[in-house]
């Protein structure tokens, strides 16, 4: 079953300006994949050509950061959703 | 000591409450550590007070100096209160879209408002205070989001008073802004119990983040880094202006007045509290809920409040 991936308004410009599409696959690294082999215009915006996050890139499952999670490995079951956020400051 | 030498003498020490009544696991006890109980009303104080201090040791600071500091209001407001005290001018760059009593506050200590665009919530603070450091070079820009003085403020503050009043304490929740609360806090009680987990709240980047031209407009403070964040931090998760707001009003009803990302950082505690088999979570509540009376948190209906919330910065 494919996963819902949502999008932050700068990257919906390389997706037919939809705020969430779906990927395929059984970690969150390759539902990124998939989704990247659909609109190649996010190549190398959310994984960076050394095959790591974006420094500036915050990728959720569900709510929690993938980063403290197993990263592009953490596994994904059917009804997750995948949320791609710019990294932002408070204080 | 039956009184103080000013006010200042009163930033720290705040106590930590028992709120186990939230808890959805009866081995699981929860208690908030009451930042608003600083004399500036926040957690702020602490960094303020902590930045301004070192600035004067390494002689950055003469008498009559003007500061320069981005702020979404409490750093602001707190240092504010530290410079009218003692004696320094202060210009605060804030995102327009914070509460009107976090600019109302600002007046009360004389402190000076330059407006970033709302859009672009803190990071377009950050962004427009630098730029203003370029070109008035003779303003002294403490800098929050690298200021080894903020994660120290915790470090030598927040972390020592949580562990001398709660020893058990096995889980540590804070909301994630500067993450000088998490990087300083956490590296104490991770060098007293390397056991102690941390997690990190954050809220959801939303509508604050559409400002953003391209993602490399977007910002992780160089504290986080230089404070090893990825390897204090166990846990970072997300939560919601709804679920804020429920909880936020949900302390109120057990006597606790406090902010709205105090709400937020309660639901990560609750959730924390799910995830666990037993043990102490202690978390963080920044700030009390005065300065939030305008968004109608608690007098107006929820749906309202919560589109409101939206487009307001509360972190």
């Amino acid at each position: 079953m494919p996963v819902e991936i949502r999008l932050p308004s700068i990257l919906r410009v390389h997706a037919d300006g939809k705020s969430t599409v779906e990927g395929n696959g059984s970690t969150v690294g390759e539902i990124l994949e998939d989704m990247v082999n659909a609109y190649p215009g996010m190549d190398g915006q959310i994984v960076t050509a050394d095959g790591s996050l974006h420094k500036f890139v915050n990728v959720y499952l569900n709510d929690d950061d993938i980063r403290y999670l197993s990263n592009l490995d953490t596994s994904v079951s059917d009804g997750d959703t995948i949320s791609i956020l710019p990294a932002v400051a408070g204080g | 000591m039956a009184y103080c030498r000013n006010i200042l003498d009163l930033v720290g020490n705040t106590p930590l409450v028992e709120v186990s009544e939230f808890s959805p696991n009866p081995d699981v006890r929860i208690l908030m550590k009451l930042e608003g109980q600083n004399p500036g009303g926040s957690v702020k104080d602490r960094v303020a007070l902590a930045m301004v201090e070192d600035a004067e040791k390494s002689g950055l600071l003469e008498k009559g100096a003007t500061l320069l500091e981005p702020s979404s209001g409490n750093t602001g407001i707190a240092l504010a209160m530290v410079s009218k005290v003692k004696g320094y001018r202060l210009k605060v760059v804030m995102p327009q879209n914070v509460s009107e009593e976090r600019r109302q506050m600002l007046f009360a200590f004389g402190a000076e408002i330059i407006e970033s665009p709302g859009s672009e919530g803190s990071n377009g603070a950050v962004r427009m205070a630098e730029k203003i450091h370029a070109e008035h070079e003779e303003w002294i820009f403490l800098y929050q989001y690298a200021n080894h003085a903020n994660p120290m403020a915790h470090y030598e503050g927040t972390g020592p008073e949580i562990w001398r009043d709660c020893p058990d304490v096995t889980h540590f929740v804070a909301g994630l802004g500067t993450s000088g609360t998490l990087v300083g806090v956490g590296k104490f009680l991770k060098e007293h119990n390397p056991a102690v987990q941390v997690w990190a709240v954050e809220p959801p980047a939303g509508e604050m983040v559409d400002g953003l031209r391209s993602l490399d407009d977007g910002y992780i403070p160089p504290i986080f880094n230089d404070f090893g964040g990825m390897q204090i931090l166990d846990r970072k998760t997300v939560i919601g202006p709804r679920e804020s707001i429920e909880w936020t009003k949900r302390l109120a009803e057990s006597g606790i007045f406090a902010g709205i990302s105090s709400g937020s950082a309660l639901a990560g505690a609750v959730r924390c509290a799910e995830s666990i088999e037993s043990g102490v979570v202690v978390v963080v509540s920044a700030d009390a809920g005065w300065k939030y009376l305008s968004t109608g948190v608690w007098t107006e209906d929820i749906d309202v409040v919560v589109e409101r919330a939206r487009t307001m910065v509360y972190f």
